[in-house]
């Protein structure tokens, strides 16, 4: 079974986030973590290695930091990486998607994995938009993943349940959390990750230049949320504060 | 340009132990600093995850790490918001085991050090004892060889991970004639008839870390249980001593850092006069200094740390990064308590511990006085 991991470089679930004189979202200071439901998709790419035999590559568009998320799904038992530098291109869902199936391309596959989403932009498109290029099936926010005879069953849960669904493969798969529990990166792994072989590439390399890649989708402006209010502390008896907390629910906050 | 002395393998080392911290540890350390003892299932859970065997070769069951790997380990392990659990920690790693590793033979090692180093083994190390704590030299354990056994008589106390170990490093007298020339260490196993711990020591600080009085009477132990070469224990255990007290400064330091963090941050919210306390300069310039006494304590530990681990025995730098690191540790949370007035005097903010805890890292792995004294020796004094 040969399987791709999609992974990608996010901010820090506790970085706090600032803009720059440009009105851009700053990186500077912020620590990088791999994106969350990515380890999800790792994991279970490693458990059905380990269960069915094969391998697991692990991909990425990014900067070099973004070597660190790779290294680390080497560090827990991923066999390659493949690096894939924009440069100075911008991306969109579109853009990353069309480098990332390239990419994809050039390797064996039965089986792509990512998150559902990245914390960060949170557009939940890539996985979706790789498939759609490899023209293969996808099946999307599961919980739930058995490999059998060439084909995929997977769970996702629903608004009002869950459902099982069957794909053959290859297929795309996207992680949702409760698909499993990500293990830590071994210590010797950590220390072996560096030997394992990274495929560092550029756009050129994989035969794209700016105007097949051309972003379609372009971000104005962005601002933060309103920082929060201080809260207000009622006083007086229970009964009596509580009436005064029901009045300023309904005329001051208007939520009753 | 980065100037650490951490590549990205210790970085990620770090992020893997800190993750390990907030979700495997921080949910207990409350409840492990009241029953005045950490569960049982860290040691071994932190050999399954690799984190006590950084540093060791892979032939014994480790990552095949340099030293700074264990640095990395003590600093991570000092945010735990406890210094008992940290201590008990860097005992296994840093003082009761690399003894074995420099001086055991190979079936010590296998017996000893490999189980040890995952977590299954926990090992403690006996130097102090009721009538000798700074003058090492003067032990009356004894060791008394009899045919094929040594037959140990006499007491340890405040002896780390004591109550729970399965083995202590034992440091005892078996030539009293030629001082510290009749030293030797031991490796006894709990369990060993004459072996009893008599008290679990009740403690200011290092809550969580149990602390034992140990009694040896006609304690029978094999030859082969004689760690290293017989009336050299004092020269051994000195070699030990380096390490212990580097590992130490660093933990110490960590800690600062971490305690210097939380001041800030409740320097920043804190409100009197109108505006946060952060603003007020007297406060603003106490955190600076704060900030800048760790710094430079840091900066001695790392620095020293590369010395020692390039092989050198920098024994005047060493009792001075612990001298430095524990005064710093100490003066620090002091500090951080006085920002945070009444509150910092209610158990309910961690940061009297840290204060509690702190005080230690002055007395524990030799005092602020004998760090002196060392470094007075090397300037000829
Ligand atoms: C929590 C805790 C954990 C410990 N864990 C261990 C352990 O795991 N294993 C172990 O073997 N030991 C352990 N110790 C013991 C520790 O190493 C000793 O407490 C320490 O070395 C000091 O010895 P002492 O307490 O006997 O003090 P003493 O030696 O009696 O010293 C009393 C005072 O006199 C000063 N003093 C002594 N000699 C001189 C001198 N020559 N010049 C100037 N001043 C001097 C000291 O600095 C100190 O201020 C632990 C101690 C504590 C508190």
């Amino acid at each position: 079974m040969k399987i791709a991991v999609l992974v990608k470089q996010t901010f820090d679930t506790e970085a706090k986030i600032i803009l720059d004189v440009n009105g851009k979202i700053s990186s500077s200071g912020v620590s990088l973590i791999m994106n969350p439901y990515d380890e999800f998709a790792v994991e279970e790419g490693l458990r059905i290695k380990e269960k069915e035999g094969g391998e697991v590559t692990v991909i990425s568009v990014g900067g070099q930091q973004a070597q660190d998320a790779l290294r680390q799904a080497l560090a827990m038992g991923a066999d390659k990486a493949v690096l894939v530098d924009q440069g100075e291109a911008e991306l969109d869902e579109y853009a990353t998607a069309t480098i990332l199936a390239k990419a994809i391309s050039d390797l064996e596959y039965d089986l792509i994995l990512g998150g559902f989403r990245a914390i960060d932009d949170g557009s939940a498109q890539v996985a979706g938009r790789v498939a759609e290029i490899l023209n293969i099936p996808v099946v999307n926010v599961v919980t739930g993943l058995e490999i059998e005879g060439g084909k995929a069953v997977a769970t996702r849960e629903t608004e009002s349940g869950s459902e099982v669904l069957e794909v053959p493969l290859p297929a795309v798969i996207t992680a949702q959390k409760g698909l499993n529990e990500p293990r830590y990166p071994s210590m010797k792994g950590i220390m072996k990750a560096k030997k394992k072989p990274m495929d560092k590439k550029t756009l050129a390399d994989l035969g794209l230049d700016d105007g097949k890649i051309s972003a379609k989708v372009k971000a104005l402006s962005f601002s933060l949320p309103e920082p929060r209010k201080a809260g207000k502390v009622i006083p007086g008896e229970a009964a009596e504060a509580a009436r005064e907390l029901a009045r300023l629910l309904r005329e001051e906050a208007k939520v009753i | 340009m980065d100037y650490s002395i951490f590549t990205a393998e210790h970085e990620a080392v770090r992020k893997t132990i800190r993750k390990f911290v907030d979700t495997e540890l921080m949910p207990h350390t409350e409840q492990w600093e009241k029953d005045a003892y950490f569960a049982d299932w860290v040691f071994p859970r932190m050999g399954e995850l690799g984190f006590l065997s950084l540093r060791y070769p892979e032939k014994y069951g480790g990552a095949g790490g340099d030293y700074f790997m264990g640095l990395v380990l003590a600093e991570e392990m000092a945010r735990c918001c406890i210094g008992g659990l940290p201590m008990a920690v860097a005992v296994q790693t840093d003082m009761a085991t690399p003894p074995i590793m420099q001086f055991g033979t190979e079936e010590q090692k296998q017996k000893y050090l490999v189980p040890a180093l995952k977590g299954q083994k926990v090992a403690c190390l006996g130097i102090t004892e009721p009538n000798a704590g700074s003058d090492v030299a003067s032990i009356q354990t004894r060791a008394v060889r009899d045919g094929d056994y040594w037959v140990i008589n006499g007491r340890k106390t405040f002896i780390t991970n004591g109550v729970r170990a399965d083995f202590i490093t034992l440091v005892a007298k078996t030539n009293p004639d030629l001082g510290y020339n009749g030293v030797s260490l031991f490796l006894v196993d709990k369990g060993t008839p004459g072996f009893t711990v008599t008290r679990k020591l009740d403690k200011v600080g290092m809550r969580s870390s149990d602390t034992a009085e140990l009694l040896f009477e006609d304690c029978r132990v094999r030859a082969e249980n004689l760690l290293g070469v017989e009336n050299r224990g004092f020269h051994q255990i000195m070699w030990e001593l380096q390490g212990e007290r580097l590992i130490g400064a660093a933990g110490a330091v960590a800690g600062a850092q971490y305690t210097f963090e939380k001041a800030l941050a409740y320097a920043r919210q804190r409100v009197q006069f109108g505006k946060p306390l952060v603003k007020l300069q007297v406060i603003a310039h106490r955190l600076a200094e704060m900030a800048t006494e760790i710094e430079a304590a840091r900066q001695l530990v790392y620095s020293t740390a590369r010395k020692f681990a390039a092989g050198e025995y920098p024994v005047r730098e060493i009792s001075m990064a612990k001298l430095v690191g524990g005064q710093v540790s100490f003066r620090v949370a002091d500090m951080a308590l006085q920002i945070y007035g009444g509150y910092g005097y209610m158990m309910e903010y961690d940061v009297q511990r840290a204060w509690r805890d702190s005080r230690l890292y002055r007395i524990g792995g030799g005092t602020d006085e004998i760090m002196k004294e060392v470094i007075a020796k090397t300037m000829g004094l």
